[in-house]
């Protein structure tokens, strides 16, 4: 992919970041702040209009950054750490405990994803926490396999052996030598999968399986724009927030992908 | 004569030994498949377990609560008295026996409402995938031809842009333009009101309609799958193009590639003969992909058009948070999800012998 493109990707992002911070300070109104103004085509006083409940759309997409990029980057900084550490294990301990855990990656695999996280979330509750807790669920294993693999290449290093012979401890060795040599690929496989899970966050908030209403979710709004499709600026405009938050973070994630040549899934 | 018969022999031999092969990978398979069907149950049972608060009060609608007998007749039936394991059992029976379990919203077993919406699933996701792995195919093709060239940053540029797009917010955009501003599409749904449903052949309205030979249900129905079926291809077409662009590619840098233009080969040929024929494995590869990306697809899709498939029912299960459903669905995806993908090693394994050895 192109330079400039990768530019413009991280300009993006670094614009979302910015109004996720400044949310409060720079979106006009209250996000949740109900008026008699229902339905109102943007304009000048509402640039994205008004909701069903007469919300500013255009607030309300300003603070859905602060919930879907950091629960986001949550789902994706926990699932590396779960699928990080017992892919250490399975790549490190082998044998049973490797057969066992491998197996375990096998079978979320066999799940598609929105559809074992939307059971996940139903079965422990519909919560912002549990929709992260259940994207952590169906997507740690692809990093436990990347460690795996890391971890095994270097399992037969002279230096591990001999860390081990001057009587080092295993989970000194594991910290010092076997996590900072086998990690790379697992963290560019991360910003990889961010574009990934702000979708799947959406997409369990649209079944209304996220953050409850009234708060301000991106696929939470698209649902609400979807009952009365003749108002298209209440879905047109949070829709277009994860359009550009997604293809930003897939464009960065090809671009790194092309760089370090990481096998994806 | 000596020679011939240790030549015969050893062809034949050769052959044995490559159906015992196969015989093995076919049994691997099954074997896998198996194993995942059973856990994907565990699965299931772990996430039973998960609900927090009785089990009663989560599985049982309102009504069925206030009555003693019907409380007690599930204690038995779910095995909820007896230790873990045992539930477990109780559970695995039932599964077997096709329960699982009664949908809260409509009383009915889940297995049996699922079954009810399946012909409308099958209806949108078979043309959408013949759609996507063709567009995909032709795509990714032209794009790995021109590489580097302003037509294949554009077609990478529209391939992420297409992954990158919500699919219940194109379905949201499409019935906006096309049928609320265009008024060229139908209003969701699957008939129009003035028509009824044909004759019940295959489920499929637009094939019973056909069959029963009433020519203006069929195209009332075909215009009512058009919009959903493009909206399911626009992501899966996305990821084949992708697929197909880097698999090409690999082709592409092959000698024997080099060796067909090298001896003067016209473009076409290479391009039908050779290129094409690597990739017809990858074709079984494209379906499968597709298929996966349509069974995710459909639960974002459908209840926008409010199209009575598989996908609304989990739509709607999951937004009156009604958990035995919920669950059914899950384990009915993954069971047919771990079936095609049964059916795809094993299509692999007789079209590329060598698959068979690993």
């Amino acid at each position: 992919m192109r330079r400039p493109l990768v530019l413009i990707a991280l300009s993006v992002l670094g614009a979302w970041l910015l109004l996720a911070v400044l949310a409060g300070v720079v979106s006009p109104y209250d996000p949740l702040a109900q008026s008699a103004d229902t339905y109102a085509p943007p304009s000048a006083a509402h640039w994205f209009g008004t909701d069903e409940l007469g919300r500013d759309v255009l607030s309300r997409v300003v603070h859905g950054a602060r919930l879907s990029i950091p629960l986001a980057l949550a789902v994706v900084v926990l699932a590396l750490l779960l699928g990080g550490l017992l892919g250490l294990i399975a790549g490190y301990v082998g044998r049973a405990v490797d057969e066992v855990i491998m197996r375990l990656t096998d079978l979320v695999f066999a799940f598609p994803q929105i559809i074992l996280a939307m059971a996940v979330t139903a079965a422990f509750g519909p919560s912002p926490a549990n929709a992260v807790l259940a994207l952590v669920i169906v997507s740690w294993p692809v990093y436990a396999r990347v460690i795996r693999g890391a971890v095994l290449g270097i399992r037969g290093e002279n230096y591990l052996g001999i860390a081990r012979m001057l009587g080092v401890g295993p989970i000194t060795v594991l910290r010092r030598d076997v996590v900072p040599n086998s990690v790379g690929p697992a963290v560019v496989l991360a910003t990889l999968e961010l574009g990934n899970a702000v979708l799947l966050l959406a997409g369990l908030s649209f079944l209304g399986l996220g953050p409850r209403p009234p708060a301000a979710e991106w696929g939470a709004m698209i649902a609400l724009g979807a009952a009365d499709i003749s108002k298209w600026w209440v879905s047109v405009f949070p829709g277009l927030a994860i359009l550009t938050v997604v293809l930003a973070c897939n464009i960065l994630g090809d671009a790194i992908r092309d760089r370090f040549d990481v096998g994806h899934r | 004569m000596l020679l011939r018969s240790v030549l015969h022999r050893s062809v034949l031999h050769r052959s044995a030994v490559l159906r015992s092969a196969l015989l093995r990978y076919v049994l691997r398979r099954l074997a896998i498949a198996a194993g995942l069907l059973l856990g994907s149950t565990l699965v299931g049972f772990a996430l039973v377990q998960a609900v927090p608060g009785d089990p009663v009060a989560a599985n049982l609608s309102d009504q069925a609560l206030g009555d003693p007998a019907a409380v007690a007749a599930f204690r038995a039936k779910w095995g909820l008295d007896r230790p873990l394991p045992m539930q477990y059992l109780a559970y695995l029976g039932n599964l077997l026996q096709g329960d699982l379990g009664t949908s809260q919203q409509t009383g009915r077993p889940v297995l049996a409402d699922l079954l009810d919406h399946v012909p409308a699933t099958i209806e949108l996701v078979l043309p959408a995938i013949v759609l996507s792995v063709v567009l995909g195919t032709a795509i990714g093709m032209y794009a790995a031809l021109r590489q580097g060239r302003a037509g294949d940053q554009a077609v990478r540029v529209g391939a992420l842009l297409g992954l990158s797009t919500p699919q219940f917010w194109l379905s949201v955009l499409a019935l906006y333009l096309f049928f609320y501003v265009l008024g060229v599409s139908p209003n969701g749904g699957r008939l129009s009101p003035q028509f009824s449903p044909p004759p019940r052949v295959t489920g499929m309205y637009s094939l019973d309609a056909l069959l029963a030979g009433q020519l203006d249900v069929a195209w009332d129905a075909v215009q009512h799958i058009a919009l959903p079926v493009l909206v399911l291809s626009v992501v899966t077409t996305a990821t084949l193009v992708r697929f197909v662009r880097s698999a090409i590619l690999e082709v592409l840098r092959k000698d024997y590639i080099a060796a067909a233009y090298a001896k003067g080969l016209p473009a076409r040929t290479v391009l039908l003969r050779h290129l094409l024929r690597a990739g017809l494995v990858q074709i079984i590869t494209m379906t499968s992909l597709a298929f996966a990306s349509m069974l995710a697809g459909t639960v974002l899709v459908e209840s926008v058009f409010s199209w009575p498939g598989v996908g609304e029912y989990a739509y709607a299960s999951a937004s009156a948070l009604d958990r035995p459903a919920i669950l059914g669905v899950c384990l009915f995806v993954a069971a047919v999800y771990i079936v095609v993908n049964l059916a795809v090693d094993l299509l692999y394994g007789v079209a590329d012998p060598r698959i068979r050895l690993t």
